[in-house]
C-alpha cells in the first residue's frame, strides 16, 4: 500500500513519463524513463534523486492551473519527509520527523541545560577567573569524550542502520569502481545544483541562480572542517599528548576557525534562499524540519567563534557550555534531522550511478 | 518588470506585439535589440502565457557539420525538400529558405536570450539531426524569452485579448482590447492559429450524415487561447490568406487528455505495436504502416472519421516497455472478451476481429525499431509491419480521439513578414508565426518546423516594425 504522497508522486510520474521535456535536469527523469511503474521502493529512490531546485515545476506545461496539477518538487518532497521518517531507526524516533522544529529545540534546551548544570556542578559557578583557554578545567577531557563519544556513536549507528535498510529496498546491484567515483564526485561537487544547464536552480521565481551551490558548498565543506579539527584535536591529545588550549596558529583552531566561518556564511545564505524562496514547488511542512536545522547549525558556529574570541575571559565555561549544548544537540538529532539527506541522497546518487551502467531493462 | 494590465496604455510604443508565444517573443526582442520600445499584449493570464508554444519541445535547424547538439549535418537542400515532400508542394520556396537559412543563426541568438538546449529526449532520437531540444521545452523556453524581455524593458501585459484593430488603407493605426484603443507606430500579429475556436472548426468539420458535429469530440492539445480573432478580423478587413482553410494538423491522442492543453502527455505511442477499432470493434487503418511519428497525423484523421470520432487502440503483454507508456494507465484485462467489456465495445465483433486479425499474422522477425517482415496475410484493411498475435494477457485498451495541434490558415506575407491587402503589402502590419506559417507549411508537417517558422519570422517581423519608429531607417 503507499501513502497519500507516494501515490501522489506515483501518479505525477506517469504524467511525467509520458512527457519527459524535463529530461536534461537531473537524474531523476532519466531514473523515471527506465521504470514502467513505480512501487514504494521506486518512489523513494526518485524522491531522494531529487535536490528541490524547482526547474522541472517551472518547466510544467501541467502546473496549475493545469488540471494535471504537476508539481514534482513539492511530491518528491514531501516522499522525501517520508524517507527519513520512515527509514529511521529505531523506527519509534522516525516520529521525530513529524515535528522536527519541536525536536530540534528540545535537543538544544537538553543539551544546554545538560552543560550549564555540568559547569555548575563541576565548578560551583558559571562565571570564574580566567582559564587562559583551558576547556578542561570546566570540563575534564574525558568526560567530554565520553559524552560525545557515545552520542555520536549512536548517531552514526542508527544513521547507518537507516540507509542500510533504504539501500536494500532500493536493490541496486554491486557497485563498480567507476559508479562509485562518479557518485562520490557528484555528492562533493554537488554537480546536479547546477541544474543540467549551468545556470543552477531556482528561488523566488523561474530565474535560475548558482548561489544555492555556494552556500551548500560553505555549509559542507564548513561542517567537515569542523570535524577535522575536532578529530586532530582528539588525535593531538591522545597521540602527541599536546591538549588544548591550542595556539592560534595551530592545527585544531585553524581548521576550526575557517569550518566555523564557513559554518557561518553556508546557513545564513541558505537560510536566506529558504526564507526568499517560492514555497510552491517546495514542501511547506518541511520548514521547520529545514530551517531548525540551518539555525543549529549556525548556533554551533557563533558560539564557537565566539568562544574562540573571548576563550580568556571569565565567561569562557559559560560560553563553552552554550557551544557544546549547542554540539551536542546537532550530533544528537543527526539521525533525526535534515542532516539525514545529506546520506540518503549520496545513496540514491550512487544507486543512480550503479543503474545507468547496467542495460535499460524497463521495469 | 511587467505593469498591471489594468493599468491605462497612455505613451505610444514603437512596436505594438499582439501575442504571447514564441512568435510573438521572437518579434518583441528583436524589435527591442534595435532599440524601440516594445508593447507586447498577450491574451491569457500569466499563468497560461506561452499559447501553444508551451507544448513544443525542439526546433528544427540546418547546419552543415555537427554542432553542439546536433548531430551530422543537415543542409539547405536536405531542409527544403523534407518541407517540399511533407507539403506535397504547398510553400512558398522563397519564404521556406528564408526560414532555412536562418534557422542556422538561431541556436546562439536564442541562447543569449537565456534558452539553453540539450541532447535529444529519449524516445526521440530519429530527429536528433535535424531538431535541436530545448532543456525543460516549450514553457522553460517561454520563461527564458519573457525573462529575457522584461529585463530589456519590454512591457508586457497580460489578459489582453485584442478583438480588433483600427486600420486605415492597410496602415496599423491602433488595437482595440475590452474598450481601450492602444495605438503605436507599428503592429506584429502573432495570435497563432485558430484551433480553440469551437465555431470556426464546426465549419470546417462540417455534419456529419449522422447530423453531428465532429469537431465538438475534437480535443485541442494546445491553448486554449488561440481564438482566431485576429485571423478573422484581418480576413474580414481583405487581408489576403493562404494556407489550407478546411484542415488542421490533427493526430490521434488519449481520450482521456483535458480539453485543451493536453500537450505532448496525451500522446499513446503503441499504435503502431497493436491493432486499432472502432466503436464497431472493426479495425479501419493499416497500423502498421511507417514509424508512429510519420502516421500519427494520417491516425488522427482516420479517428475522426470513425463514429464519435473514438478509436480504441489494443496491445497484449508483448510489447510493453517497447514504447513510451501512456500518461494515466490503460485499461487492463486479463481477456479479450474481459477487455471488450472493459472498453465498451461489442464483444462479438471485438473477438471476430482479433480473431481473424491473430490467423492472419504471418510469423517474422519482430523488431520495433525497423520496419520489420512481421505482416498479415488476406486481411484488410493489413497490418504490413510489427504483426504479432495479441494473445498474451494482460491486454491492454487506449481510447483515442483526434487532437488538433495547430490550424494551416494565415495570413499572406512577403519576406518583411508584411500582411498584404489585395496584393499590396503594408508599410507597418507584419505577422509571424502560426498566424502565417501556412505561408510555408501549407500543408502536413515537419516535426519542429512550427518554432523554426516562428523564430524566424517573428525576428523579421519584429525588426521591421522596429523601422517604422521616429529615427528608424523607415521613418522618413
Ligand atoms: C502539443 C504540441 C506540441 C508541439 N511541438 C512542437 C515542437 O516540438 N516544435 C515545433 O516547432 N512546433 C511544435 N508545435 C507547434 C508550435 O506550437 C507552433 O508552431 C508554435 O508554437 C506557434 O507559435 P506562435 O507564437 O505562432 O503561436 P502560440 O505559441 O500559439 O502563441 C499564440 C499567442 O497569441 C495569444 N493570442 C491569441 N489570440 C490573441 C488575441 N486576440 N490578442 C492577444 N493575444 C492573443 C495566445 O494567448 C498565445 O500566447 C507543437 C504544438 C503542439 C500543440
Ligand atoms: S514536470 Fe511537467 S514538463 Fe517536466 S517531465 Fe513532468 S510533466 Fe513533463
Ligand atoms: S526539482 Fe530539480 S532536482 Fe527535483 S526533480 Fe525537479 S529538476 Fe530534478
Amino acid at each position: 500500500m503507499l501513502t497519500e504522497y507516494e501515490t501522489e508522486v506515483a501518479r505525477e510520474m506517469q504524467i511525467c513519463n509520458a512527457c519527459r521535456y524535463c529530461e536534461g535536469f537531473c537524474a531523476v527523469f532519466p531514473a523515471m524513463t527506465r521504470r514502467w511503474v513505480f512501487a514504494r521502493a521506486d518512489i523513494h529512490y526518485l524522491a531522494n534523486l531529487c535536490h528541490n531546485c524547482g526547474a522541472c515545476y517551472h518547466a510544467c506545461q501541467y502546473a496549475l492551473p493545469h488540471e494535471f496539477a504537476v508539481n514534482v518538487p513539492r511530491a518528491l518532497a514531501q516522499v522525501r519527509r517520508e524517507t527519513y521518517s520512515t527509514y529511521a531507526w529505531p523506527p519509534t524516533l522516525g516520529r521525530l520527523y513529524q515535528r522536527n522544529g519541536l525536536t530540534l529545540a528540545l535537543a538544544l534546551s537538553a543539551g544546554l541545560a545538560l552543560f550549564l548544570i555540568l559547569a555548575l556542578l563541576l565548578n560551583g559557578a558559571l562565571i570564574h577567573a580566567p582559564l587562559a583557554g583551558n576547556f578542561y578545567a570546566v570540563f575534564p577531557h574525558r568526560l567530554l569524550i565520553a559524552l560525545f563519544g557515545v552520542v555520536f556513536g549512536f548517531s552514526t549507528l542508527a544513521l547507518a542502520i537507516g540507509v542500510a535498510r533504504f539501500w536494500q529496498d532500493l536493490a541496486p546491484g554491486a557497485a563498480s569502481a567507476p559508479a562509485v567515483i562518479e557518485a562520490t564526485h557528484r555528492v562533493l561537487a554537488l554537480t546536479y545544483l547546477d541544474g543540467g544547464h549551468g545556470d543552477g536552480c531556482n528561488e523566488a521565481d523561474d530565474r535560475f541562480t548558482r548561489i544555492r551551490r555556494s552556500f551548500h558548498h560553505f555549509t559542507f565543506y564548513g561542517f567537515l572542517l569542523c570535524f577535522a579539527a575536532t578529530i586532530i584535536a582528539m588525535g593531538d591529545h591522545y597521540l602527541l599528548d599536546q591538549s588544548a588550549p591550542y595556539a592560534l596558529a595551530s592545527w585544531p583552531v585553524v581548521l576550526g576557525s575557517l569550518g566555523g566561518i564557513g559554518l557561518l556564511i553556508g546557513p545564513c545564505g541558505l537560510l536566506w534562499l529558504n526564507l526568499l524562496r517560492d514555497p510552491v514547488p517546495g514542501d511547506p511542512q518541511q520548514r521547520p524540519m529545514d530551517r531548525g536545522f540551518i539555525a543549529l547549525l549556525l548556533l554551533t558556529s557563533v558560539t564557537g567563534l565566539v568562544l574562540l574570541a573571548w576563550r580568556d575571559s571569565n565567561a569562557m565555561a559559560l560560553l563553552l557550555a552554550a557551544h557544546l549544548g549547542g554540539v551536542m544537540a546537532l550530533f544528537a538529532t543527526l539521525p533525526y534531522s535534515k542532516f539525514a539527506h545529506g546520506i540518503y541522497r549520496a545513496a540514491a546518487l550512487l544507486k543512480w550511478a550503479i543503474e545507468k551502467r547496467q542495460k535499460e531493462v524497463l521495469i | 518588470m511587467p505593469e498591471a494590465s489594468d493599468e491605462k496604455i497612455t505613451l505610444i510604443p514603437d512596436v505594438l506585439i499582439i501575442g504571447g508565444g514564441n512568435a510573438a517573443l521572437c518579434a518583441a526582442l528583436a524589435a527591442r535589440e534595435t532599440g524601440a520600445s516594445v508593447l507586447l499584449l498577450e491574451a491569457s493570464p500569466r499563468a497560461w502565457r506561452g499559447g501553444n508554444t508551451q507544448h513544443t519541445r525542439n526546433l528544427r535547424c540546418m547546419h552543415d557539420a555537427p554542432q553542439d547538439v546536433l548531430i551530422g549535418s543537415y543542409p539547405e537542400e536536405a531542409y527544403w525538400q523534407d518541407l517540399l515532400g511533407v507539403t506535397e508542394g504547398h510553400t512558398d520556396e522563397r519564404l521556406a529558405r528564408l526560414v532555412i537559412r536562418a534557422s542556422s543563426t538561431f541556436r546562439p541568438w536564442m541562447h543569449k536570450h537565456g534558452v539553453r538546449f540539450q541532447p535529444p529526449l529519449s524516445g526521440a532520437l530519429q530527429v536528433a539531426k535535424t531538431n535541436a531540444f530545448f532543456l525543460g521545452g516549450g514553457k522553460a523556453l517561454i520563461n527564458a524569452y519573457y525573462r529575457s524581455a522584461e529585463a530589456m524593458g519590454i512591457q508586457i501585459r497580460y489578459d489582453m485579448p485584442v478583438d480588433a484593430l483600427e486600420l486605415k488603407d492597410g496602415h496599423f493605426v491602433a488595437a482595440l482590447c475590452g474598450g481601450q484603443r492602444i495605438a503605436a507606430r507599428a503592429c506584429v500579429l502573432a495570435a497563432g492559429g485558430f484551433e480553440s475556436n469551437r465555431q470556426w472548426l464546426r465549419e470546417v468539420y462540417g455534419q456529419d450524415a449522422h447530423g453531428e458535429w465532429p469537431a465538438d469530440n475534437f480535443l485541442i492539445r494546445g491553448t486554449r487561447f488561440n481564438q482566431g480573432v485576429l485571423l478573422k478580423f484581418m480576413i474580414n478587413a481583405g487581408a489576403d490568406t493562404v494556407g489550407n482553410a478546411s484542415q488542421s494538423h490533427c493526430v490521434a491522442i488519449d481520450a482521456r487528455a483535458p480539453r485543451y492543453d493536453g500537450g505532448i502527455a496525451s500522446r499513446i505511442d503503441c499504435i503502431s505495436l497493436g491493432v486499432v477499432l472502432n466503436r464497431k470493434a472493426e479495425r479501419f487503418g493499416d497500423e502498421g504502416e511507417d514509424f508512429w511519428p510519420k502516421r500519427y497525423a494520417l491516425w488522427g484523421r482516420l479517428v475522426a472519421q470513425q463514429p464519435g470520432q473514438l478509436g480504441y487502440a489494443v496491445i497484449d503483454a508483448k510489447p510493453l516497455g517497447k514504447f513510451i507508456p501512456s500518461m494515466f494507465p490503460g485499461t487492463q484485462a486479463a481477456s479479450l472478451a474481459g477487455l471488450a467489456h472493459a472498453l465498451d465495445l461489442p464483444e462479438a465483433s471485438f473477438l471476430h476481429t482479433l480473431n481473424a486479425y491473430n490467423a492472419a499474422c504471418r510469423p517474422g522477425t519482430f523488431d520495433h525499431t525497423t520496419l520489420d517482415d512481421c505482416h498479415t496475410e488476406g486481411l484488410l484493411p493489413p497490418k504490413t509491419h510489427w504483426a504479432l498475435p495479441i494473445d498474451t494477457p494482460p491486454f491492454f485498451g487506449y481510447t483515442l480521439r483526434p487532437g488538433i495541434t495547430f490550424t494551416y490558415l494565415g495570413l499572406k506575407v512577403d519576406p518583411t513578414a508584411a500582411v498584404h491587402f489585395g496584393g499590396q503589402p503594408s508599410d507597418n502590419l507584419f505577422a509571424a508565426g502560426e498566424m502565417m506559417a501556412g505561408n510555408i507549411l501549407g500543408l502536413g508537417y515537419a516535426a519542429g518546423i512550427g518554432l523554426s517558422i516562428g523564430t524566424a519570422f517573428g525576428r523579421i517581423a519584429g525588426t521591421q516594425a522596429a523601422r517604422q519608429r521616429p529615427g528608424g531607417d523607415h521613418a522618413h
